[in-house]
């Protein structure tokens, strides 16, 4: 019965395929031949799919023949075993077979001649022992499919578990032209072929067991069945038709089951396997007589040698030697190429040895194998879509390589195509289709590497990201954690400094271990708290609610600790510096410095957290915490100023007593407090802006942020008065020499320009922030209420303050050093006058401002009776007189500067002063009747806008226009008489 | 050892050429030829020289003038094959411009300018014939009829053919004689049974003539497709859906149709099956693709001789068609190896 079903298998069929000259019998006139031992085997490391075996030898090892020299390196991967016994004579890259011509690391053996085997050590129990041992046995035999690929058999059995097998195919079809050797094997090697057949059904446990073999192959057909029929075996024979690429995986199976390979997914998917003859007669090898994979059998054909032949031939021997054996005619040789002639690649050199897929050496000359014609124009003829067995449109194709269009491609199914080269063969352009596929596919494949690779760069910045973000984080919290430890460690030091005056040498050595002894535990609390820090930061980033406040507590917790330590740290280290500093009165500044040094720091730092905080109050208007946060900072920050207000006080008071050093101390001091105030100042900004942002959008904490904003500009204020204080103070210090301090009061007088400038700034927010208030439409009575009025006047004030200090101050040296230095003075005095300059500009500005406002509340609507209640008005006035009283000052500056310039001209000053105040006379007047013409266009304007209010605006302007005159008179009598008095001169 | 370095495939099917292929396009005509020949005279000869004439010429000179190699491309016999197909096309006694006309502006307008051999759109050859046949619709319509039909009982000798193509011949008109399309086409109110008893160009010799011409031109189609150079499916298509238009048509209106018969054995029928809708260049690539295509021009072919203004519609329906190529190229992909079904359209980005 089972040999009647052995010889109907059926046979489907698949599309395209194509029938090139078979060229199988010349190699099969010669039996089997078997050369000699070559002079080296050159065994590469790499003969399988998947990573390079590891060789176990050393340069200079003994190997037995069948011993193994390399191990298998990782899952897909391979044994390697001496080919021969011999001596291992290097390990060194060289040429190796493969389409790419490179070389790769190989394990050189030098046979000894005398074939010694390792002792053989079959699997007589393959039956019995589980399929994994056997599997993992198959492995360590080297045994891969020989076919082509060199898939590592093992792998390959494994994967075919993944579906019950309804076929086990094995593949004889052997469609390439030329080759044979796959025919010999199973002439030569029928029983082992079946026994090993048998073993794989065992491990594999197929519904069915076909043979596929092209009909070419009449011996070894009939060899086959014989053996079958003798055996009574389940494996049946299929006899396929003659034509490429029938051997291929794909298509045998479609061939034997009519089933198709999904793309892109595997034969065991559908529950085939394949296996190669050569790999079935290696597994009864390996098994049943314990020979690992050593040889092969390989054909020897093409027209350039005289004995083509088939060989069984040991791993590492070169072509060049088979090529010998096989009296190969260099002359004829244009073509020496591995494997067949459609899938085949070119040899550079005969050097190369063969490995375990090598199935074919075709030497062949020019008139078998001629170069290519010149490729023509595609037809789109269809020929090869005809031949096409992946049922692919190759002339699509071919267009889109040329054009690059690589997604048209892909869409056309490129990645289908097995590279059988059907379609370049029947091309009647003699278009290389194969080649532009391979360098489209090569093409895609590269974009979709830099794709792959451009991600991972993505995600591993964002990770980056992420991670310097919580860094950021944690160092806040470090910071917030030192500055604590710290602020409480500068007043201890204070403190400590006075009282400890004599302590002994000896205390301070036990004092360094035991503030050692803290320094440990302060860095491990700390690096608990960056885990707890970082566990928050993950919680709050994923909003785990629960384990934000229990993290935050024991965050808060371990915060405390280490300020506790480091409290006790502070005092340790307090007391030890402090002993060598009181014994030289010449270097107690330094640590005061130092902690002024440390105290700015703080400030700085807590103004920098204060900062991040309002910047989050910003965007969280709604957060009592933030809030809470942010008033503590401040009062820390305030704390933090009054100490470094203290410390400079007390450096200050150490400057006075030591002479020597004072003054690079005192600049120093000078520049530490300026930064200060200008950290200040800068937080007064930053609470302007959170004001108006929160203004904006209409938020109710405005209150509370003006709050803040007063407390801040309270702050700077606080700063420059201590900024100015010792400034008063380092003259006094040293009243001798006058040109460093003229270069202190320089200092002095650019901060206050500063100030000024500062202040003015702030004016201009307050008038802006006022200005805000009333586009967004509030009455003129909130806006009253509103502090914001009262704070521009405050403001105000605070700047004709800055601008009369100023004033003095800028008198003030040029009286101290007229007589040493008057140069200097002069300088200074130009310096002050240009500063006076520029803050008439801006009184001006201020006045043109006001002006503005007036005009705005006018368009507005209001009535005039409102702008009139309005403190803008009154501002005007003020402004105007503040301009008119800097002015004056200007003049009177200006004669002073006059005076040590013209010592002799005294009499001329008194001609001078009145001319000046003449002068800044008409100035103010001339202002006063532009004032009162714009006014009068002002109210013309209104007149044609409100009609109705028409009697009441003519009234004004008729008053305005009284004004207006009586200010031209005025004009015009002081120009008058300037002009007589310049007349008179 | 200087070895040959290229990638696989190492071999290629001998002697099959792109210029094989054309020379057994234009061997397969010879039966037509000779048919139209041993019907029309020596015109369709003569033709035949002045297009492959011109076309050498004008594909060498634009060849030259775009820097291409001259003699490489002009030994694919692409040109000639052109040439061939618009000189059998063109009536036998048109005047020699006219083919000049036809050939150069096919070689040089509809084939050189679009980037040569294989890149051009359209069918040459039917845009050199649509060409001459809007701009000079005399002379194109002039067909000699067979010599029982005519009066002056004879064909044209090989002198009088020469003059007529290259002169004048006064006494052509006893020569020429509406084609059965032409006949039908004008039958007016004429019912199809009457006409058929009554135009001449409908009567039994004329109607042999083209029977005879168009069975030339299948038996070369036929071993076109032996020679596995064409494959069925274009012409099946197209003579298929021919005989279906006709057989519905004249299945409810026999009285004003013509039988399917007389369709598929009148006018380009055959030859427009076998030898323009095939061009590969401007055809579709799929099997399925070419069936579409074919029944696309079979019914338009179809739909021209009855409803428009010209007696034969393949040349229209073969350019019609082009235009529609490259869509159905897109819509008929085969099923590819592994892949449950075809993809259609062209959907970039999706699963592959």
């Amino acid at each position: 019965m089972q040999a009647a079903k052995l010889q109907t298998a059926q046979v489907f069929s698949f599309h395209g395929g194509i029938h090139p000259p078979e060229n199988k019998t010349q190699s099969l006139q010669l039996p089997l031949g078997k050369p000699s031992l070559p002079n080296e085997l050159i065994l590469p490391l790499g003969q399988h799919i998947g990573q390079s075996s590891r060789p176990l030898v050393k340069v200079g090892d003994k190997v037995l023949k069948g011993e193994t020299i390399a191990i298998n390196n990782g899952f897909l991967s391979s044994f390697l075993h001496a080919p021969t016994s011999g001596t291992i004579a290097a390990i060194e890259e060289r040429l190796i077979a493969h389409p790419s011509g490179l070389s790769d690391l190989c394990i050189i053996l030098a046979p000894d001649g005398n074939e010694t085997w390792t002792p053989l050590e079959p699997l007589d129990n393959w039956q019995d022992i589980s399929k994994t041992d056997v599997l993992a046995y198959l492995s360590e035999m080297g045994i891969i499919g020989m076919g082509g690929a060199g898939f590592p058999t093992q792998v390959k059995l494994q994967g075919a578990h993944k579906n019950p097998l309804t076929h086990f195919i094995i593949n004889a079809a052997e469609c390439e032209p030329y080759i044979t050797a796959d025919d010999m094997l199973i002439r030569e090697k029928t029983l082992e072929l079946v026994l090993g057949i048998e073993i794989l059904q065992h491990l594999v446990e197929a519904d069915n067991i076909v043979i596929g073999i092209e009909d070419n192959k009449p011996t070894a057909i009939a060899a086959l069945k014989a053996i079958l029929s003798e055996r009574n075996s389940q494996i049946q024979i299929a006899v396929v038709p003659t034509k490429y690429p029938s051997g291929g995986e794909k298509q045998l199976i479609q061939l034997l089951t009519g089933k198709e390979v999904p793309s892109g997914q595997y034969p065991a998917d559908i529950g085939v396997l394949c296996q190669n003859v050569g790999t079935c007669v290696a597994v009864h090898d390996a098994i049943t007589l314990g020979k690992p994979l050593i040889s092969r059998f390989t054909t020897l054909t093409g027209d350039a040698l005289k004995a083509p032949q088939n060989v069984e031939v040991l791993f590492g021997t070169p072509v060049a030697h088979l090529l010998e054996y096989a009296d190969f005619e260099p002359k004829k040789l244009s073509r020496l190429i591995m494997g067949g002639p459609m899938m085949g690649y070119t040899l550079d050199s005969a050097a190369v040895p063969i490995v375990k897929t090598s199935n074919c050496i075709l030497a062949a000359s020019k008139k078998e194998l001629p170069a290519p014609a010149p490729e023509q124009a595609c037809i789109r003829c269809g020929m090869c879509e005809q031949a096409c067995p992946a049922s692919l449109l190759p002339q699509q194709l071919l267009w889109f390589s040329k054009s690059q269009e690589f997604e048209k491609a892909e869409h056309h199914n490129l990645f289908d195509c097995i590279e059988c080269g059907a379609c370049s063969y029947v091309c009647p352009s003699s278009i290389p289709l194969v080649q532009y596929y391979r360098h489209s596919k090569s093409s895609i494949r590269e974009a979709r590497e830099a794709n792959v690779k451009s991600d991972l760069a993505k995600q591993r910045f964002e990770a980056r990201k992420a991670r310097q973000d919580a860094e950021a984080a944690e160092k806040e919290a470090k910071r917030l954690a030192r500055q604590k430890a710290s602020s409480n460690k500068a007043t201890d030091k204070k403190k400590a400094a006075p009282e400890k005056a004599a302590p002994t040498a000896a205390a301070a050595p036990a004092t360094t271990d035991e503030s050692k002894k803290l320094k440990v535990d302060i860095a491990i609390g700390k690096s608990k708290l960056k885990k707890l820090q970082k566990q928050l930061l993950e919680a709050q980033e994923n909003e785990h609610v629960e384990e934000i406040n229990n993290l935050q507590l024991q965050v808060t917790d371990q915060e405390k600790a280490i300020a506790s330590l480091e409290e006790q740290l502070a005092q340790m280290t307090s007391a030890a510096p402090d002993a060598p500093a009181t014994n030289t009165a010449k270097a107690s500044p330094a640590p005061v410095s130092d902690e002024l040094k440390k105290a700015k720091v703080d400030v700085a730092l807590i103004g920098v957290k204060l900062k991040k905080l309002q910047k989050q109050l910003v965007e969280t208007p709604d957060d009592q915490e933030l809030k809470d946060k942010v008033s503590a900072f401040e009062t820390d920050l305030k704390a933090a100023q009054d100490t470094v207000s203290k410390l400079s006080e007390s450096t200050q008071a150490s400057t006075n007593t030591a002479a020597a050093e004072p003054k690079a101390a005192i600049s120093d001091e000078l520049k530490k407090l300026k930064i200060d105030a200008a950290i200040a100042k800068a937080a007064v900004k930053k609470v302007e802006k959170a004001l108006k942002k929160a203004e904006e959008i209409n938020a109710p904490e405005i209150e509370a942020i003006r709050q803040q904003l007063q407390e801040a500009q309270q702050r700077a204020d606080e700063l420059e008065k201590t900024l100015a204080n010792p400034e008063a103070a380092a003259p006094k210090a040293a009243p001798v020499k006058a040109e460093p301090e003229t270069n202190v009061d320089a200092d002095a007088a650019k901060k206050r320009k500063i100030d000024l400038a500062i202040a003015k700034a702030g004016i201009k927010k307050a008038e802006k922030n006022i200005q805000l208030l009333k586009e967004q439409g509030k009455d003129e009575a909130e806006i009253n209420a509103s502090e914001w009025p009262s704070k521009l006047k405050e403001a105000q004030d605070k700047l004709a303050g800055l601008e009369k200090e100023q004033a003095s101050e800028a008198t003030a040296p040029s009286v101290a050093t007229v007589t040493s230095a008057p140069i200097a003075t002069a300088n200074i005095d130009a310096d002050a006058a240009k500063k006076r300059k520029i803050d008439l500009a801006i009184a001006k500005a201020g006045i043109k401002k006001a002006e503005k406002n007036i005009q705005l509340l006018k368009d507005q609507g209001k009535d005039e009776s409102e702008i009139e209640a309005s403190e803008w008005p009154k501002k005007l006035i003020e402004a105007q007189q503040k301009l008119a009283a800097l002015e004056a000052e200007e003049s009177t500056s200006a004669t002073s500067v006059s005076t040590p310039v013209e010592k002799t001209a005294a009499n001329s000053e008194a001609k001078v002063e009145p001319e000046m105040d003449l002068a800044t006379q008409i100035k103010k007047e001339k202002i006063a009747v532009a004032l009162a013409k714009a006014q009068i266009n002002k109210l013309n304007k209104r007149l044609e806008s409100s009609p109705e209010e028409a009697d009441n605006i003519k009234q004004e302007i008729v008053a305005t226009e009284q004004r207006l005159q009586s200010a031209e008179t005025l004009l015009e009598k002081l120009i008058h008489s300037q002009t007589n008095m310049q007349e008179n001169r | 050892m200087a070895l040959l370095r290229i990638t696989s495939p190492h071999t290629q099917r001998a002697g099959r050429r792109t210029s094989w292929v054309m020379q057994m396009v234009i061997l397969a005509t010879i039966p037509g030829i000779v048919v139209q020949t041993w019907l029309f005279g020596w015109g369709t000869l003569i033709n035949l020289m002045i297009a492959c004439i011109t076309a050498l010429l004008s594909e060498a000179a634009i060849l030259a003038v775009r820097r291409r190699a001259v003699g490489f491309f002009l030994k694919d016999y692409s040109a000639l094959l052109t040439a061939v197909l618009l000189g059998v096309a063109l009536p036998p006694v048109v005047p020699w411009w006219v083919t000049v006309t036809a050939v150069a502006f096919a070689i040089i307008f509809a084939k050189q300018l679009y980037g040569g051999l294989g890149n051009n759109p359209f069918n040459p050859a039917m845009v050199g014939y649509a060409i001459v046949l809007v701009s000079f619709p005399v002379p194109m319509s002039q067909w000699l009829g067979v010599q029982s039909m005519i009066p002056a009982g004879e064909t044209l000798s090989f002198m009088q053919s020469l003059q007529a193509i290259f002169h004048h011949l006064p006494v052509i008109d006893s020569y020429t004689m509406a084609t059965p399309l032409d006949g039908f086409k004008h039958k007016d109110l004429l019912d199809s049974q009457a006409a058929f008893s009554s135009i001449a160009a409908l009567q039994g010799p004329s109607l042999n003539s083209w029977l005879w011409v168009n069975a030339a031109y299948l038996v070369g189609g036929l071993g076109l497709i032996w020679l596995r150079i064409i494959t069925w499916h274009t012409p099946a298509a197209l003579l298929g859906a021919l005989l279906v238009m006709a057989g519905v048509f004249h299945l409810f209106d026999p009285s004003n149709t013509a039988t399917p018969f007389f369709q598929l054995t009148t006018g380009a029928a055959m030859f427009g099956a076998f030898f323009i809708a095939t061009d590969p260049v401007s055809s579709c690539t799929s099997n399925r693709g070419r069936l579409i295509y074919g029944a696309g021009i079979g019914i338009l072919i179809y739909i021209i001789r009855s409803w428009g203004g010209y007696p034969d519609g393949v040349a229209f329906g073969v350019l019609l068609m082009n235009f529609s190529a490259p869509l159905i190229d897109y819509y008929t992909q085969p099923r590819t190896y592994g892949h449950k079904k075809a993809k259609t359209g062209l959907k970039v980005g999706e699963d592959n």
